[in-house]
């Protein structure tokens, strides 16, 4: 038993249909608990007010926009190295999905600052390498769009996600000597003695399960989609040349 | 070698388009921001350095999909991938000659343009400092990101896509640079990153460029 086997599609396909609505479910599950708990049963911020309940989406979002490159770096690795299907399109269709997520990082940030900072956007460290994030994937995904060949489009885009990832990663500490932070640190981290107050850190952790989960069922839909989409042209090449 | 570089020199010269547009593109560039913000000399001053580098910058990507478009379409990158000469070193060349076609011009310009916008005279040192260390780093980048769209037909406008997010880096410590060195702050640790990008490029992209060729062409 090895994560090799799902190199095999149809055994990808097997297990991740298994998989998928419990990981759906659980998503659901998790969401709704994480952001009814956080919007209506935690108390208001002393200084932030009720806007401090934008949390439950933001860092979240923002945690799993990052983290969807990542897992695009990984399997773009996979597909590079040992050539498995199933990796190549893991990583396309995770790349809209990083996308969305930046979105609403950007966008509920919007939302918050413009009551709290008296802006919806400054040029602040955090909130330019996201916007540079964004470009990225905007990137990536028109270069899979442009290429005809699968394969092909799965090799350049493996290499612009690696040259990428050294960039945006130069790029995030570029623009800390550029400018200095409005941004507050960390909500979380491993290290820290206090995060953010215990009243708001459980119901967070639960959103944040929920956001990974609700990740990992979009990735597994859409890579499923994208199987079938490869089968489908490869039956209909079939019936052409018979 | 030396007889590939000095081909696409002479290609870029005479065959015109790529050599000039560039340095006319800038020329323009650089003529139509005082319209736009107004002839205050306050204000040209401060946004000087930065308006010069993005104009470097622009006018590096207007020539990028010439790098290898024309090698592709007759054969030429064919010849170049079967050679005994790697498809790294030929990727080097191309940088190479991309940037003394571009970027060396745009180095020289930029102070007379300089002068255009009211920069302050202390800059000029730091303009021309940062351009020539960061421009081969733009060229080295293009070369990457035209290796990528070489097959494509209309690789112009995604071209753009790929590479200005790879362009921030070397825009911020570009412009950085030349702000501080106008304002008389210690300028030299931007520089030094510029140099480091510049250098690690030079080292890397080589093969990250050869290797989108060779999936390109195969």
């Amino acid at each position: 038993m090895s994560i090799w086997e799902y190199a095999n599609p149809t055994r990808f396909m097997q297990t991740s249909g298994k998989l998928l609505p419990t990981v759906a479910v659980l998503s659901l599950l998790c969401l709704v608990i994480g952001l009814i708990w956080g919007f209506f049963f935690t108390p208001d911020d002393y200084r932030q007010g009720s806007t401090v309940k934008i949390i439950y989406l933001h860092v979240p979002s923002a945690l799993m926009a990052i983290n969807a490159w990542l897992m695009m770096l990984v399997t773009s690795l996979i597909w590079l190295i040992r050539r498995h299907h199933v990796s190549a399109l893991a990583a396309k269709a995770a790349a809209p999905i990083g996308l969305t997520m930046t979105v609403i990082a950007l966008i509920t940030g919007a939302i918050w600052g413009q009551p709290m900072w008296g802006t919806y956007w400054a040029w602040d460290p955090r909130l330019t390498s996201f916007l540079i994030l964004f470009l990225f994937y905007l990137g990536y995904m028109a270069l899979w769009a442009a290429i005809e060949n699968p394969d092909t489009a799965a090799d350049l885009t493996s290499v612009l996600c690696l040259v990428g990832s050294v960039f945006a990663l130069l790029s995030r500490y570029a623009v800390n000597f550029w400018n200095q932070g409005l941004h507050q640190g960390a909500s979380l981290s491993l290290d820290k003695e206090e995060n953010v107050a215990d009243v708001f850190y459980l119901p967070l952790l639960v959103s944040i399960a929920g956001f990974v989960l609700l990740f990992l069922a979009l990735v597994l839909l859409r890579t499923r989609t994208e199987i079938r989409i490869r089968r489908a042209g490869a039956l209909v090449a079939r019936e052409r040349l018979s | 070698m030396i007889a590939l570089l000095r081909r696409d020199l002479r290609l870029a010269i005479r065959a015109g388009g790529g050599f000039g547009l560039g340095l006319a593109f800038f020329l323009i560039l650089v003529v139509l921001v005082p319209f736009g913000v107004g002839p205050n000399s306050d204000i040209l001053s401060r946004i000087a350095p930065g308006i010069l580098w993005v104009g470097a910058l622009l006018s590096c990507l207007l020539s990028l999909d010439r790098i290898f478009q024309l090698d592709y379409e007759d054969g030429t990158l064919d010849l170049l991938a079967t050679a005994p000469l790697p498809l790294e070193a030929a990727a080097t060349l191309k940088a190479l000659s991309h940037w003394l076609t571009t970027g060396l011009p745009l180095t020289i310009a930029a102070p007379f343009l300089g002068v255009l916008l009211s920069m302050p005279s202390g800059a000029t040192f730091w303009l021309v400092a940062s351009l020539a260390l960061g421009t081969p780093a733009l060229s080295m980048l293009g070369t990457f990101g035209a290796a990528l769209t070489v097959g494509l037909k209309r690789g112009g406008l995604l071209v753009s896509l790929l590479v200005l997010p790879l362009y921030m880096p070397t825009l911020i410590f570009g412009a950085e640079a030349v702000r501080r060195g106008a304002e008389g702050l210690p300028a030299t640790t931007a520089l030094l990153f510029l140099a480091a990008i510049t250098a690690g490029c030079a080292a890397l992209l080589p093969f990250a460029s050869a290797a989108a060729l060779r999936m390109n062409l195969r």
